[in-house]
């Protein structure tokens, strides 16, 4: 490839020895001879190493470290820092934190900030992109030395310095080419950076002919105030756009307002096209733009119902449907966007323009925000593992037909979304079959849950739904620790809506603000559950609520179901105390801390809650005694023993005196038997005889 | 038997005295238990079931068995509501027997003394440790049946046993009713020791009541299919003179055993009553079945 080819030759050229370090000898020798001076009269004070003292070590071309995996070299080499812009300074002007240390220092030394001098440049970097990435914590984002060098920095206008015109592309293009980690990883929704930078008008321009007045990168994009084009102030807003181009184009801008209605250039830029909407960025070419793409050009063929890709899909496009759509009322812009605003990679010269096009429709470069959301999801993360299953923009949002989330008619609109997520979601479909969590049927029991209910039933658009709690583009798992439905950030998530309850939570010892502890504290959902969240006031709720506590307090819960409370409540009364009506149920505090509702000072108010006239001895009933227990009940264990003992004792005297009885009453049975039988034949007998003393005396 | 043809040639037969099968008088029958004894007896056993079933059900709310049978009663509350309604019904039963024993004393005898220590005393004496120990030979076949006097010592420990029940289970569970009133000279934990009192003493009685007691004074073989003198009153003579030979003698060597006989309840009477004791019986059995379930397979 030329242009690398070109920046070989640079980076190969030999530097001009210059006599420079003769020049600032005096200036470092004075500082090192009062120094010296010092010396002899004072005792040594900890003294800040000269560059001579560094590079005493830092000479040798073999000194190197560690760095993670990384072998690093820590050889300066002496000769061309001073001749460096920085050679008058000491090491320790920027290496400030060696400032009075003793020599061999300690490492790693802490990073150089520039920004002691360079303030302004510090100050734009940090407000820009790549500061913001760094304040991320992103490992990828450029600090001043990634650009600029360290300790060979020469003025920008000596070609020899990094960024120097001619080599800012590559020193942008390090990062900003395909393949590199920044292209693949970030959202960055230009493609062939560099490659399209160098064939433009402009590259060519800068690399081949040598034009440094040629644009770079920095010119366009600012060298240190590098933003989004969605950030109004970026220089590559779309308001801003003409203006950055016309610190070259300053003809252009009078061009344009001959062609286009004169005054709205100025006073309403966001209405008409801007530069890049013609031209694109990076890929400025010199041929003659006779029309835009208007949105017309594309529907002479797409109005075509019958209209077919080669792979069977169709083609077509409502035009009816795009116009009531969001995007040709945009919010940020009164022109509705075009066809090619979204469909970007159309080459208006050719007789298709569209057959230009080798991305697909990239949502991100005005939804921006978005997309990194989504790329940081699980969504966006199956999606760069090329998962089938993955879900784009278009899946939850529609194509042509996309509506404004407060749009009843929208697929987002927020009753809509049940059914959307539960599109995937729903049992047997593609993301529950491959589901391997504890949370089934969750659309099922969303519907029934009390945020389900209340916004299908009730139609209460601001209840939660889905995307409340899970949010829409940066869905992630919970076991991600970025994940809003991450144990830790769970209070955050519910308290979005139920703000006074996470108040109240955070100050309690559930709270991980409150109590340090390895162990696992509850969130919101371990006693409320996540789909299946009902109504507190329900039976349901209510009687599980000492499981759910028993969870973690085994025992105490045992115990509670040990006395009356816990006796009655399982047998389905629930205005008896359960847990959470004696310890409060999001301020649950220690019963140590004076302001829980189990203090000496609000204990009797709490039995109060039921028991109206509790007193304070009441208060000293045991709710959570056990008999099972002889060192803290001793007096319960021994009654109950007592009892036992008693109730053992009779059964077993009792019990034998029975069974001892059985026998001899069987017998007593079986006497009892022979002797009616006997009775009943002697009866009998009797009998007959009578009936025929009667009979004789009728006859007679 | 000559004696069993005098009574019946000597009986007195009222001119509408109801007719047998067959048209025959109806042997005249001893009467054990006064109209008062037998309504306290079938009040205890409506309270005492009560109790237990809703009890129990709270003691063992651990079980499936315990909710189902709480649900079937209309839920805990009216479990609760049953359970007090039938310990007033309970200690009523209790006072008008005392109450009972006042009026009887002044109508048949002398003295308190006549009444404790006479022959039809429900005291314990000397001679109930006699017949304790004459009885255990006669189990173990090295005696004859003991004569039993009109209380046997089994009857006696029942008889007792109800008065010590009532006050411990009355007095704890007057306790739990009324925790906040007790607690103003109880410390907090009584509560929770009377429930431990409450709970096992309750066991010990439906325990007691449904096994031993229902053996002893129901069911035993001789009696089988069930003896139902404490529900009509009523004990055939030669069933008196059987089961109580003492008392029988002493009846008929003062020659008062006449005074003692009534005509037999109405057939549709005793049919009831056979009714309303299965239904006891079948619910007494029913506990015990639940009790050793929960307390031996579902045990917590």
């Amino acid at each position: 490839m030329r242009p690398l080819d070109d920046f070989e030759e640079l980076a190969g050229e030999s530097m001009p020895t210059q006599p420079i370090r003769r020049l600032f000898a005096p200036g470092i020798a004075l500082p090192l001879f009062l120094t010296a001076g010092t010396l002899c009269f004072a005792a040594p004070p900890p003294q800040s190493p000269s560059t001579d003292d560094c590079l005493a070590c830092h000479s040798d071309k073999t000194m190197t470290t560690k760095r993670g995996a990384r072998t690093v070299s820590l050889f300066v080499d002496g000769k061309k820092f001073s001749s460096s812009v920085h050679g008058s300074l000491a090491c320790v002007s920027c290496h400030a934190d060696l400032d009075g240390k003793d020599l061999p220092h300690a490492t790693p030394l802490a990073r150089v900030e520039c920004g002691t001098c360079h303030s302004d440049e510090q100050k734009q970097h940090s407000h820009s992109l790549h500061g913001k990435a760094i304040a991320r914590g992103d490992t990828l984002a450029p600090h001043c030395v990634d650009c600029h060098g360290n300790h060979d920095i020469v003025p920008v206008k000596d070609p020899r310095s990094a960024v120097a015109p001619l080599r800012v592309p590559f020193v942008c293009g390090r990062c900003h080419q395909e393949g590199t980690p920044v292209q693949t990883q970030r959202q960055i929704d230009q493609h062939n950076i560099l490659e399209n930078f160098s064939e433009s008008i402009h590259g060519q321009a800068l690399l081949k002919k040598g034009l440094v007045v040629a644009p770079n990168c920095a010119s366009c994009h600012t060298p240190h105030n590098i933003l989004p084009h969605t950030d109004p102030n970026s220089s590559i807003a779309r308001r801003n756009i003409a203006a950055t181009c016309t610190k070259c184009h300053a003809e252009i801008e009078q061009v344009h307002r001959k062609t286009i209605r004169g005054e709205l250039w100025e006073k309403e830029a966001h209405v008409l096209p801007a530069c890049v909407d013609c031209h694109q960025p990076h890929k400025i070419r010199n041929v003659f733009y006779t029309q835009g793409m208007a949105d017309a050009d594309c529907m002479r063929c797409h109005d075509n119902e019958r209209l077919k890709a080669k792979d069977g899909r169709s083609m077509y496009v409502n035009a009816a449907e795009v116009a009531r759509s969001r995007h040709a009322n945009p919010r940020t812009q009164a022109a509705p966007i075009a066809c090619s605003q979204c469909h970007s990679e159309v080459n208006v010269s050719r007789v298709r323009p569209c057959e230009t096009i080798t991305h697909p429709v990239d949502c991100t470069k005005c939804h921006e925000d978005q997309g990194q959301q989504y790329q940081r999801s699980k969504h966006g993360q199956l999606l760069a593992a090329n998962d089938p299953n993955a879900p784009t923009c278009k899946e939850c949002h529609g194509t042509h037909r996309i509506l404004d989330k407060h749009d009843p008619d929208s697929r987002t609109f927020p009753t809509n979304v049940p059914s959307l997520c539960g599109s995937c979601h729903r049992e047997g479909q593609r993301a529950a079959v491959r589901y391997v969590g504890t949370q089934h049927e969750i659309i099922q029991h969303y519907r029934e849950s009390i945020h389900g209910k209340g916004l299908l039933q009730s139609g209460l658009t601001v209840t939660a739904t889905c995307t409340n709690c899970h949010t829409a583009h940066m869905v992630l798992p919970k076991a991600d620790p970025q994940s809003t439905v991450n144990p830790k950030n769970v209070p955050a998530t519910c308290g979005a809506c139920h703000h006074g309850i996470e108040e109240q939570f955070e100050q309690s010892v559930h709270s991980r603000l409150i109590t340090n502890t390895d162990k696992e504290l509850p969130v919101c959902n371990d006693c409320h559950s996540a789909h299946t969240i009902r109504r507190t006031d329900e039976t349901g709720f209510m009687l599980d609520i000492m499981d759910k506590c028993g969870r973690c307090h085994e025992e105490i819960a045992k115990t509670y179901f040990d006395t009356y409370h816990g006796k009655v409540s399982r047998l389905g009364y629930t205005k008896t105390a359960k847990c959470y009506d004696c310890h409060g149920a999001h301020d649950i505090l220690r019963v140590a801390d004076p302001r829980s509702h189990l203090s000496r000072a609000n204990v009797v108010a709490t039995c109060q809650k039921c028991h109206s006239t509790a007193t304070r001895r009441f208060a000293g009933y045991l709710t959570h005694a056990t008999h099972h227990d002889p060192k803290r009940y001793p007096f319960l264990f021994w009654t109950f023993w007592g009892m036992t003992t008693l109730l053992v004792s009779t059964f077993v005297i009792s019990g034998m005196h029975t069974l001892l009885w059985l026998p001899r009453a069987l017998e007593m049975r079986r006497d009892l038997k022979a002797e009616e039988a006997r009775e009943e034949a002697d009866r009998r007998n009797g009998a007959n005889g009578k009936s025929v003393d009667e009979e004789n005396h009728h006859a007679g | 038997m000559p004696a069993d043809f005098d009574l019946r040639s000597s009986a007195l037969q009222p001119k509408d005295q109801p007719a047998g099968h067959g048209g025959k008088p109806l042997e005249r029958e001893f009467v054990r238990f006064t109209r008062l004894q037998r309504t306290l007896h079938a009040c205890m056993i409506v309270s005492f079931l009560s109790l237990a079933t809703t009890g129990l059900t709270l003691k063992f709310s651990y079980t499936k068995w315990a909710a189902m049978v709480s649900r079937f009663l209309g839920g805990f509350q009216v479990a609760g509501f049953i359970h007090r309604t039938a310990a007033i019904l309970m200690f009523g039963v209790f006072f008008v027997h005392l109450y009972n024993l006042v009026q009887v004393k002044r109508r048949e005898y002398k003295s308190w003394r006549e009444l404790l220590l006479g022959p039809s005393t429900m005291l314990p004496m000397p001679e109930d440790a006699r017949q304790f120990i004459a009885t255990m030979k006669w189990f173990v076949g090295a005696g004859p049946r003991p004569q039993y006097g009109r209380w046997s010592y089994w009857e006696k420990f029942d008889y007792f046993a109800v008065f010590w029940g009532i006050a411990v289970i009355g007095s704890t569970g007057l306790t739990l009713w009324f925790p906040i009133f007790f607690t103003r000279f109880l410390p907090g934990p009584f509560i929770n020791i009377a429930t431990v009192i409450h709970s096992d003493e309750a066991l010990l009685a439906t325990g007691f009541i449904f096994t031993v007691h229902f053996f002893n004074t129901h069911l035993r073989p001789e009696k089988f299919p069930m003896d139902t003198t404490i529900f009509t009153g009523h004990m055939p003579v030669r069933e008196l003179k059987r089961d109580k030979p003492l008392e029988y003698e002493k009846l008929v060597a003062s020659g008062r055993l006449e005074e003692h006989l009534e005509e037999p309840q109405p057939e549709i009477v005793v049919r009831t009553i056979r009714v309303f004791a299965w239904i006891a019986l079948s619910i007494g059995f029913s506990i015990v079945v639940w009790i050793i379930y929960a307390m031996l397979f579902a045990y917590k």
